[in-house]
């Protein structure tokens, strides 16, 4: 019998890639709620840069203030908790100061839109290398279920008690329309396309970014009667429309959907590298 | 209590704590009950049923054999609690 379990461990630790990302010292389980989507998204960027072979001193994870940004401090990289919506800004700083790094930027639907909108579209048209995973929950998940910019229209929340009046921003199209260069939409049912998409994003020169449609059942599921994580994540299958699809269909059949896959994939020129050109003009470097 | 007494509790209701018999050789996939939070993601999601939950909903390998290493259980967990025995 302890043969069993000793070849059991020794497998274990070859097995699995994503032990090896989190911090050794950080208590386990996450904070995060039973079934909550951000897990699957950190598992998925972990594998991600497993494959691209980033080793851990080269990426340098930055997050803002939420649900979602609590990851960086899970994960054994480089990492920068900043403040509320400002991890766009301070992730600037470090890529152009560094150029050389991968930076990751992990934010949230209210961290990215509603405080640090302004932050958010600036960068997306100065199209510098960075790649923004935006986890998409509908809601503000840590601060007790206010309604976000991403709430949809008639949902519920709990500053919304009668159905939400406003319009809601689609951070995908958002941010196609302010310049952003790489663009694509994916659920946490869809895990391995978001593993392919995160991949695609950080070899992209450029601003990408992911938007990641995540489930808040604590919050969202629960005021908008959707149900356990499992009933979330399989609304999120049957809601989703393929982006090849997508096209042939009117806007009147692609009402309440979630168009997914690579939305944006274009080339122009990075802003770092531009910078650096001005430089070397005008120190006279040939 | 009885054996027998026993034996019908753990026929009507599911088992107190989840624990594999290792009788049938190695399992398929390991699964840290200390990090999982029974969300049920695992056992909803697999298209074979390896899983059963036991009385606090974590999961337990309940067919072993029917287990394909699909990788859906561990990509899906949110929690890391899952991973596979055979890679």
């Amino acid at each position: 019998m302890a043969t069993v379990k000793e070849t059991n461990q020794a497998e274990k630790q070859k097995s699995d890639v994503m032990l090896q990302y989190l911090r050794p010292k950080k208590k386990f389980p996450s904070v995060w709620c039973a079934g909550c989507g951000n897990g699957t998204v950190m598992g998925a960027i972990i594998r991600a840069i497993d494959k691209l072979g980033y080793s851990k001193d080269e990426v340098v994870m930055v997050s803002g203030i939420g649900c979602s940004s609590r990851m960086p401090v899970y994960l054994d990289f480089s990492s920068l908790h900043t403040t509320h919506g400002r991890a766009l800004p301070y992730a600037t700083g470090v890529k152009f100061a560094k150029p050389h790094l991968k930076v990751i930027v992990i934010t949230g639907d209210g961290d990215a839109l509603a405080i640090g909108g302004n932050h958010f579209i600036h960068a997306c048209r100065r199209n510098i290398d960075i790649t923004a995973i935006l986890i998409n929950n509908y809601i503000y998940g840590m601060t007790g279920g206010q309604g976000s910019p991403t709430t949809p229209s008639k949902a519920f929340s709990t500053t919304t008690p009668y159905g939400n009046v406003e319009k809601h921003f689609n951070p995908s199209e958002l941010a196609m329309a302010a310049g952003a260069t790489f663009v694509g939409r994916t659920t946490v049912y869809h895990v391995p396309q978001m593993e392919k998409m995160i991949t695609q994003a950080l070899e992209h020169k450029g601003f990408s970014l992911v938007e990641a449609v995540s489930n808040c059942h604590t919050y969202f599921g629960r005021l908008n009667r959707q149900g356990d994580p499992v009933a979330m994540l399989k609304m999120f299958k049957d809601l989703a429309v393929p982006a090849a699809r997508a096209k042939n269909m009117t806007p009147e059949e692609l009402e309440g959907k979630l168009v997914t896959g690579v939305l944006q994939d274009i080339e122009k020129t990075e802003f770092c590298d531009e910078y650096q050109k001005v430089v070397d003009a005008h120190r006279g470097v040939k | 209590m009885s054996d027998s007494e026993a034996a019908g509790k753990t026929d009507s209701k599911p088992a107190r704590k989840a624990k594999y018999d290792y009788s049938s050789g190695p399992p398929p996939l390991n699964i840290n009950l200390k990090w999982c939070k029974a969300c049920n993601i695992c056992i909803a999601l697999c298209p074979q049923q390896v899983f059963e939950p036991d009385r606090d909903g974590k999961p337990v390998i309940a067919r072993p054999d029917d287990c394909t290493q699909c990788t859906i259980c561990w990509v899906h967990c949110p929690d890391f609690a899952i991973t596979s025995n055979y890679k």
